[in-house]
Parts: structure tokens; sequence; C-alpha cells
């Protein structure tokens, strides 16, 4: 596990980025997630805005500004669908918080890291938003734990490619 | 105090961010939307949301909707003229078709303003491209790109021409979002076609429509088909919903069942559908012109029936008994009658009635075969006692005259041609069953003018 942990100065730096980047990235993924399911159904299973969530949160170790991100995210989402706005947003705020907060103690470069924390933050996700539609608004929700699996393996895949693409906008010193 | 909020900052940042949505939730829980539209707040969120995908939506639906419409108007004609053509035939066909229930239609539209029933007929619909989606697999909403300035209100129902879509749920400048009628919020007042059954329409959580609270009735079964009922005063009565795929009970309100349909239209893959704006208890012009049209060309063909039918009437020498009795009853399981328009194909293309030659069976061996037409003679049946009427040189005009005198059937052509009545005057003339089965009186109609003919030199 030391591997996983970071153990340099450099890791545990705050990364930042321009701020068109900060603005258009969650916009295009929110973007990208409304209109794809349109031409292709099937990708409904990836969670870009939930990726952008976590990149962002994980790359500035601030736990504020990842609340933060996550809430405008989340509510952004909730902004194109019909249900009660505040579903997504609970969900990624709480997402953009643990992110940020566990982001402060690890290496988040390394591939192997950024694995397990998509995967196990999509699950997190998945439990959040299952809870809050079942239990606050009290509506039905189809549920099948592998099902969450096989999405959080796939935006895992996404999430590698995404990350990496984004780790080329960053500022440097 | 300082430090306190200091060291516990982020966690109040949360918490109070959280409590936010919370509260937020809260309120828009108690006030359903289905009972009304979103709470100020909540409507302004989701203009601003839309007003910012909506511009690069459209442009991308409107890129991709342009290199599809150059690939299919400039590339991929190789079959425009053959389709051309079906179509046109296609169109023929309806049109007999559109005829023949027509007479039914005028009768129900009779009946209904009998009853103080009157019948909404979609008189102006405005087309729009969907250009988006909710996003998510819990809310089965669609983005379309017309809005309140091209006319388009809440609550005006969408379709295509398979079936119903939704309705309209927020209406913007220049976007809408549609509510499909999979969604669990969604609702829609349907109807049984075959059971008569009433029901609410309403999505399940796997995106399926369904309808609800029904009670358990074995009548129902797959494949039947669901129309819109009329009564949610959204959907025009009588558009095409679905089919019933299957039954299930519901374990929370004993002893109902839900049947889950399999939508008409294709909810998973819309291009473009169509906005309901306006109804009337009047047909549009364009369809009354259409109307129109069809019931003349469906007068004329049963003035063309009528003529044939006098024709079989004052030939009663054209009588099978091996002839298998008419089709009275060739109506499909649900009472439809199947009995196509354009003539059946014959069994044997021989020109002649299937029915005259004996299978081998009822044949004695050493006994004369009985005559056929093609052999040179005709075996008229008269009540039940077989005539055979001499052999005679003789030519109508469809065959030619052999050196013995029989004559030969001219080369057939058309395996969907048929006997016209009336062009049978001599001893050779086919059989021909009288009572004739639909396809024969839809053939018989198709030459009028010889039939017409004939009946002057029969007479």
């Amino acid at each position: 596990m030391p591997v996983l942990m970071a153990n340099s100065r450099r890791e545990l730096d705050t990364q930042q980025f321009p701020w068109p980047i900060m603005l258009a990235t969650p916009l295009l993924a929110v973007f990208l997630q409304a209109y794809l399911p349109l031409r292709y159904p099937r990708l409904d299973v990836f969670d870009l805005p939930l990726l952008v969530v976590i990149y962002f949160a994980v790359s500035r170790r601030s736990p504020i500004a990842g609340t933060l991100t996550g809430a405008v995210v989340g509510l952004l989402q909730d902004g194109v669908t019909h249900q009660p706005v505040g579903i997504h947003g609970i969900a990624n705020t709480i997402i953009g918080f643990l992110a940020a907060s566990i982001g402060l103690r690890i290496d988040v470069d390394n591939p192997i890291t950024r694995m397990l924390m998509i995967f196990v933050f999509t699950l997190v996700d998945s439990f959040l938003y299952l809870v809050i539609v079942r239990h606050l608004i009290a509506e039905q929700l189809a549920w099948s734990w592998m099902h969450q699996i096989v999405r959080a393996a796939v935006n895992v895949a996404l999430g590698l490619v995404l990350f990496a693409g984004l780790d080329r906008t960053r500022v440097r010193d | 105090m300082e430090t306190f909020l200091e060291r516990y900052k982020n966690i109040m940042v949360l918490s109070a961010v959280l409590l936010a949505q919370f509260l937020g939730l809260a309120v828009q829980v108690r006030t359903p939307a289905a009972r009304g539209s979103d709470g100020k707040g909540v409507r302004l969120l989701r203009y601003w949301v839309v007003a910012m995908m909506s511009p690069p939506e459209k442009v991308m639906s409107h890129t991709g909707s342009g290199a599809r419409g150059f690939w299919g108007n400039y590339i991929d004609l190789r079959h425009t003229r053959e389709e051309n053509q079906a179509l046109r035939a296609q169109v023929e066909q309806l049109r007999l078709e559109q005829a023949a229930i027509l007479e039914d239609a005028k009768q129900g539209q009779r009946l209904q303003e009998l009853l103080g029933f009157r019948q909404k007929y979609i008189y102006k619909t405005v087309p729009a491209q969907v250009i988006g989606t909710g996003g998510s697999d819990q809310s089965r909403i669609l983005t379309i790109d017309k809005g309140s300035k091209e006319g388009l209100k809440r609550d005006q129902p969408v379709i295509t021409p398979d079936g119903i879509v939704g309705k309209l749920v927020e209406v913007f400048p220049h976007t809408s979002q549609v509510l499909e009628i999979n969604d669990q919020t969604s609702g829609a007042g349907v109807l049984l076609e075959k059971t008569r059954m009433r029901g609410v329409l309403r999505g399940n959580a796997y995106g399926q429509p369904q309808i609800i609270n029904v009670l358990p009735d074995d009548r129902v079964k797959p494949g039947e088909k669901v129309v819109t009922s009329g009564g949610d005063q959204i959907f025009p009565r009588g558009l095409a919903v679905g089919t019933v795929e299957k039954v299930v009970s519901d374990p929370d309100r004993e002893p109902y069942v839900d049947i889950v349909l399999k939508p008409a239209a294709n909810l998973q893959h819309l291009d473009e559908v169509l906005v309901v704006t306006e109804t009337s208890d009047e047909l549009p012009a364009a369809t009354q012109r259409d109307l129109a049209k069809s019931e003349a060309a469906g007068a004329e063909e049963v003035e063309m029936q009528r003529a044939s039918d006098i024709l079989a009437e004052k030939l009663p020498g054209l009588q099978d008994p091996n002839a298998p009795p008419p089709q009275q009853g060739a109506a499909g399981p649900d009472g439809v009658d199947l009995r196509p328009l354009k003539p059946l194909t014959a069994a044997r293309p021989d020109r002649f009635s299937p029915s005259e030659v004996r299978p081998a069976s009822q044949m004695t061996p050493g006994k004369a075969a009985p005559i056929t037409p093609s052999q040179g003679g005709s075996e008229v049946t008269n009540g039940n006692a077989p005539v055979k009427r001499p052999k005679k040189p003789h030519s109508d005009g469809d065959g030619t005259i052999s050196s013995d005198g029989s004559t030969k059937p001219a080369p057939h052509t058309n395996q969907d041609s048929f006997i016209i009545p009336g062009t049978a005057t001599g001893p050779d003339r086919p059989l021909v069953n009288p009572e004739k089965t639909g396809a024969e009186k839809t053939s018989a109609a198709i030459a009028p003018a010889a039939g017409a003919a004939s009946r002057e030199q029969h007479q």
C-alpha cells in the first residue's frame, strides 16, 4: 500500500487549472451525458459528470472546492432531467468532499490509485443515488448490484483516459 | 472560536451545502411535478441549464441530420424509382382499403353524434427534432428544438406516426422538454383495443410503459393492441400506444395486476417527433380531400362490383358444385375480414377453375375421365347433373383454335389473371362460382368494360 500513498511534497501539491478548463469541462460533461445517449442509448452507463467531479476534487485537494464542484455539477445534471433538483446534487456533493479528503493523503497520479478510486466512488455514488431515490423521494428504482459493478468498471476505463487527457491541461510551475 | 471554525470549516461547508439541497428537495417532493409545474426557482434553474445545453445540442443534431440527409438525398438514391412505384401501388391499395372502411367510420361518427360524443381529430402538428435526453436512466426526458415561439404549450401531446411518445412538461422559448410515456411520473389514459378495458399508463422502474392497477382478466393476452382513450384530455382518442407484452402481478396492490406494454413508437431511437398543437371536432381539410378521393374510388369499385354481380346472376350456368363453399367467415382471430382485395394466385396457373379436375382417388380405372375445358369440351353443371357439351370450334378472343377444333388457352402472362365474367359465353366458358369469394369479386371488378360488352352480347 505504500505505493499508493503520497510520499513526496510534489505528489501532495495542489494542481491548478486554467479557468476556462475549470468552467468548460463540467459543462461539456453534462452536455455529453445528455446528448450521447440520444445517438447511442447504451452510453448512458457512463457518468461523465461524476468523473469530472472526482478528478477536480482529488487534483485540487480542497474539500471545500470539492464540495462546491460536486454541488454545482450535480445541480447542472439535475437541471436537464425531470427529477427533483438535488438528487445528483447531494450525491455529487458528498463524492466531491470524500474525493478531496482522500486526495490529501494519497498519490492521485498513480494509475492503480485512480482505478481503485474511480471504482469505489462510482459504487458509492450509486449507493447514495439509491438511498435518495428510494428513501427520500420514495420512487421505485430498478437495482442490480451486478449492473452497478459493471458500470463502475466501465467508468474506470473511461476515467483513466479522461484523467490522462485532463492532466495535460494542468498549469505547470 | 476562530480555531473551531478553522478546524471544522470543511465539514461545516459540506453540511451547509447538503442542508440547502435537502431542504430544496423536501419542498419539491411536497409539490410533485405531477400536480403542476416546478416552482419558480427550480424552473429558473432548468431554464438556465437547458439554455446552456441546447445550442450545442442543436448544432450537433443539425450537423448530424445534415450529414445523414446528404447521404440519403444524393448517394443512397439507387432504389428510389422502384420504391416510388411500390409506394404508388401501396397508396392505391390503401385508398381502396380506406374506401372500404369509410362507411363504417361514417356510421361510427353518426352514432357518436347521437350519443353527444365529440371526437377530437389532430388538426395541426409542429414537427420537431430531438436534440437531447435527460442523461439519466431514471428520467425519461427528451429535449426538442421547438418552444413557445413556435406555439408549443405545456401538456401538449408528442407523437410519431408509429404511436405516442409523451407530453410537453417544460416549454422554454426555443426548446421544450418531453416527458416520455415510460417515465415513472408520466400518465396517460389508455384503452385495450379488443377487451375494451380502460386504464392509466405509467412507466415502471425498468423504463417500460405499463397499465397499472388493473383487475386480473384472462382475456388480456400478449399482442393485444393498446390505444389512447382520450380520457386524459391530453392525447386524442385512438392513437397507437403499443401492444401487450406481459401481465405481471402487483405485489404492493393485491389482487391488481400491471399490464406491461411494448411501445408502438421506438422510444430508444427518436430523431423527429410531432407536437400536436391543435385538435378539432372536424377532420383537417387535407384529410377530408383525401377521404373524398378515396370515397370516389370506392364508389367506382362498388359500381364495377355491382355490374359483375348482375352478370353472375344472369348466367346461372356458371356454377361449380365442386367448388369450395364461399368463405363467409374468412375472418381472423380478432374478427377482421382477412380476404385480400387483390385476387388470390391460382393453385395451378391454367386460367380455369382449379376445382374441375378430380383427384386421382375419385377416378375409376377404365372409365373415361371427364372432359375438361383444356381437352376441347366443358363440363357445365346444371344443378347436380353434369352436362357434356359437344366440342365446337370456337375462339373467344383469348385462345387459339387448334386443328381438332379445341381451344388452346392463350399464353398465360400474369399469375394474378382471373376469369372475367361475361367473356366466356360459348361452350368453352370456364366454370365460375356465382357466389364469388371476395377475391373473385374484386378481380371481377377490375375488368368492367369486358364484362359489360359481353353482357350485351349475351342478352
